[in-house]
């Protein structure tokens, strides 16, 4: 990792500036192509492949991935861990970056992005779990905007306004924790309704309670994994008390989450034995399952358990990085590789490459924002008239 | 009892339901939902009607809708019924004229320009002829797409169709992902309108009392429309008079919680293309219990979590308050100490001073006494 | 013909619609119990922690 070091702020010109700038670039063409030429254009998507990876993984892994926000604020605000109170801000920062992304992204993959609202305003279905999550995304989009307010104004030097919401802490931490249990989960039982599609070993009944379960391993992960990306390419924006508590973050969600993917190795197998699949785990799925559980939820626990013990930073930070591409291919099997997985293969999804590019396109966005707030607001530091 | 359901009602009804009569296309059928609305939430048995189905008992599907029962030992694989649906729903023409059977070779899914495909399968268990199965919309009785949508694009109607609405579609494409029949199909081409595309069970001629184009084209009487209950008499009764013919199963039956589109075979449906691993549980049911948690979370997450709040809150406060507390002890305790040595001191020096007012007043009687003594001697 | 729902998929949305109007109901009604059931909690305020005997 420390081998790329890149400088940012020294010239325009940046190898990193220039590979961005190409990015937005194609994205822009694609972006273009997509709303003259429709989903056929610029996609591989099928009658019997409703959703590719603009939902596999853009909606379902950037969901996941931007836990961190309410977790940490959870952890902060409610359980009172108040000695993690510097991750807070860049936790906020991704996840409410990540929610705009995800939303973003849903413009190019529904086939009439304008009326996202309608089940809001025009005919809401109930029944449906995507008028759930679609509820829940979009007020907790809005819940984490609030939650993010209070450093923008501090560097618009609004201080009225930051008091202001700054007082709301505690509910918009409650609300936001609530909306997200609710859309997590349900993201998982959007899949309940296709027990013949998805392959056994991904379907259970316990789906929901999987998918909150490994977002908050997500979460956990992801604050570590990014706190250590900033500490590399950040570094002279932080201040004392970063500095300082980062170590403690890195330790103490660590250990948090070596003991969340315990409990979710642990219902994953209930999930096995109470669908009485064993048998499917000695065909080629299984084997592939077996990847996922050891490999990816009983090898991380384990090594954030040597690290913590160790006190070992950097396996920890190692782990965590591991542990999000877990995650990854945690919903990337649910939404793809196993599900429809009786089809034959010639029937079966692969990405276009302008699919795949729209992906990068949108991760690109995300990673310039997050460098051009990080580099202006109070996200790595305290504002000096705030502390 | 009543004041509160009706007050529930009130309120969902104007807030929530206003779109539903909006947007109904048939104004006495919604209005009767609307009225069968009311008498779920508990206004039935105070107009004297059993509101028995409005507990969550069994729903058997609406009595009088029609179905179609599709025979697969009389097709032909002629394609008339492929034609026909081409010409009553305007479709764009297709690749291949619907005369050209070698389209057969392969095996077809409907797609944004067919309804409806025939598809050809050997005969595995005997018989040298091949099996033709025709697979359009089964129109289930509690739809999967439907219980998908999340803005209620799909209807089932009393008729036995399972309509789409365009007009509020905004393309999520869940109700695919949904249909266990990989039925509905999209315009992936179309830049600003695309569509879902289904077979419509030909609502429009079926309200107007015509037969649906399929069912009308067909030469061999392979399809057959009519109530289904009555097809499902008929169904049963082909099976019992030939069981030698058909396997003894109705697909569609209970499939799924049943379809308005019903099958009889003379081969095993799995070796034709129809899946029998689907199960017997409606869709709406399959998500029943994620949806039932829903509130369950909202009611009682935040007083968890609140909870846990106002506990680690209290411990906090009575740590800083222990705290607190032990500085002032050992402030009280310093002074304390401090008024001591104070008044320790105040009587030393009180002492001292007596001393000293002794000690000069003996002095200055001493030195009287000596000076007496010098006058007198 | 009246007497309800004929479908599962019919009864479900009515009653989750309800539900749904009731947990916004809920969840506002739920912030304004908390702020009564602790209006009065000298105890509430970090700031200025008093105990009483
Ligand atoms: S077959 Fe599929 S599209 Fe047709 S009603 Fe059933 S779920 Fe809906
Ligand atoms: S694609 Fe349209 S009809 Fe299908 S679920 Fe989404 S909104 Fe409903
Ligand atoms: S019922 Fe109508 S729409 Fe459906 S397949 Fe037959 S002709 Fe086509």
């Amino acid at each position: 990792m420390s081998e790329h070091t890149i400088s940012v702020n020294k010239s325009v010109l940046t190898p990193f500036n220039l590979v961005a700038g190409v990015i937005l670039l194609v994205g822009t063409v694609i972006t273009v192509l997509r709303f003259t030429g429709g989903l056929a254009a610029v996609t591989n998507l099928t009658d019997d492949n409703p959703w590719g990876i603009w939902i596999g993984f853009d909606l379902l892994c950037g969901v996941a991935l931007a836990a961190g926000g309410y977790v940490t604020s959870a952890a902060v605000y409610i359980f009172g861990l108040k000695r993690y109170h510097s991750a807070v801000r860049p936790a906020i920062l991704t996840g409410f970056l990540g929610y705009a992304l995800v939303v973003f992204a849903l413009n190019y993959d529904v086939g009439r992005p304008w009326r996202l609202p309608y089940p809001f305003v025009v005919q809401q279905g109930t029944t449906s779990l995507l008028f759930e999550v679609g509820a829940c995304v979009a007020l907790y989009l809005t819940v984490l905007f609030i939650e993010f307010t209070p450093a923008a104004l501090e560097w618009l030097g609004l201080k009225r306004a930051r008091t202001l919401v700054v007082r709301l802490t505690m509910l918009l931490t409650i609300f936001g924790v609530v909306l997200s249990t609710l859309h997590q989960s349900s993201l998982g039982a959007l899949y309940l309704i296709a027990p013949s599609k998805l392959h056994p070993l991904w379907y259970s009944g316990y789906i929901p309670v999987f998918f909150f379960v490994s977002s908050v391993i997500a979460g956990l992960s992801m604050v570590i994994f990014e706190s250590s990306l900033s500490h590399h390419y950040f570094h002279h924006k932080m201040d004392e008390t970063h500095l300082r508590e980062n170590t403690g973050v890195t330790l103490g969600f660590g250990k948090a989450a070596s003991l969340v993917l315990a409990g979710y190795f642990t219902i994953k197998v209930i999930g096995v034995s109470v669908a009485n699949n064993w048998h499917y785990l000695t065909t080629g799925y299984g084997a592939w399952f077996l990847v996922e559980m050891l490999g990816f939820v009983a090898l991380p626990c384990f090594l954030y358990a040597v690290g913590v013990r160790d006190k070992n930073i950097t396996l920890i930070r190692w782990t965590s990085a591991w542990t999000v591409l877990g995650i990854v291919v945690n919903r990337l099997n649910i939404s793809l590789i196993a599900f429809n997985w009786q089809l034959p293969s010639d029937q079966r999804y692969f990405p276009h490459w302008m699919e795949i590019m729209t992906s990068v396109f949108i991760v690109t966005i995300g990673i310039l924002v997050f460098r051009f707030i990080v580099t202006r607001m109070p996200i790595l530091y305290e504002h000096a008239e705030y502390k | 009892m009543p004041g509160f359901p009706t007050l529930i009602m009130k309120l969902s009804i104007g807030m929530y339901f206003f779109n539903v009569i909006h947007r109904g296309n048939d104004m006495s059928l919604t209005r009767r939902r609307f009225l069968g609305w009311i008498g779920a939430a508990g206004a039935g048995t105070l107009l004297g009607r059993e509101a028995n189905a409005a507990a969550n008992v069994h729903f058997k599907g609406y009595p009088d809708s029609f179905a179609v029962l599709h025979d697969i030992t009389l097709c032909v694989g002629c394609r008339s019924c492929e034609a026909a649906c081409n010409t009553v729903n305007e479709l764009p023409a297709p690749d291949k004229p619907f005369k050209d059977l070698t389209v057969l070779d392969q095996r077809r899914r409907t797609t944004a320009k067919t309804y409806t495909v025939v598809n050809r399968f050997q005969n595995e268990t005997g018989g040298d002829k091949p099996v033709f199965v025709k697979k359009q919309c089964n129109h289930c009785l509690e739809p999967a797409c439907a219980s998908a949508c999340f803005v209620r694009a799909f209807k089932k109607s009393p008729e036995g169709a399972v309509t789409y609405d365009h007009s509020v579609c905004v393309g999520c494409r869940y109700c695919m992902v949904a249909c266990p029949f990989e039925i509905p199909t999209y315009e992936y081409d179309q830049a600003l309108s695309p569509r879902v595309m289904k077979c419509t069970m030909c609502h429009p001629r079926v309200i107007n009392g015509q037969l649906p184009g399929c069912v009308e084209a067909c030469p061999k009487e392979a399809l057959t429309f009519g109530k289904r209950k009555d097809l499902l008499d008929l169904a049963r009764e082909r099976i019992r008079k030939n069981p030698a013919r058909y396997i003894d199963h109705v697909y569609g039956e209970t499939e799924m919680g049943g379809a308005s589109w019903l099958y009889i075979s003379g081969v095993p449906f799995s070796q034709i293309g129809m899946r029998e691993d689907l199960g017997v549980t409606p869709a709406p049911e399959l998500t029943a219990g994620a949806l039932g948690a829903v509130p369950i979370v909202v009611g009682l997450w935040p007083v968890l979590l609140t909870g846990i709040y106002a506990i680690t809150q209290r411990k906090e406060k009575i740590a800083a308050e222990e705290s607190r507390q032990a500085v002032m002890e050992a402030v009280s305790r310093e002074r304390t100490v401090s008024e001591k040595e104070m008044a320790a001191a105040i009587e030393k020096a009180q002492k001292d001073k007596e001393a000293a007012i002794k000690q000069a007043v003996k002095h200055a009687l001493d030195d009287a006494a000596k000076k007496q003594q010098e006058v007198k001697s | 013909m009246e007497g309800g729902f004929f479908t599962l998929q019919d009864f479900m949305t009515f009653t989750k619609g309800i539900t749904y109007i009731l947990m916004i109901i809920s969840l506002c009604a739920m912030v304004g119990f908390w702020l009564f059931l602790s209006e009065r909690d000298t105890d509430q305020t970090v700031e200025e922690p008093r105990h009483h005997e």
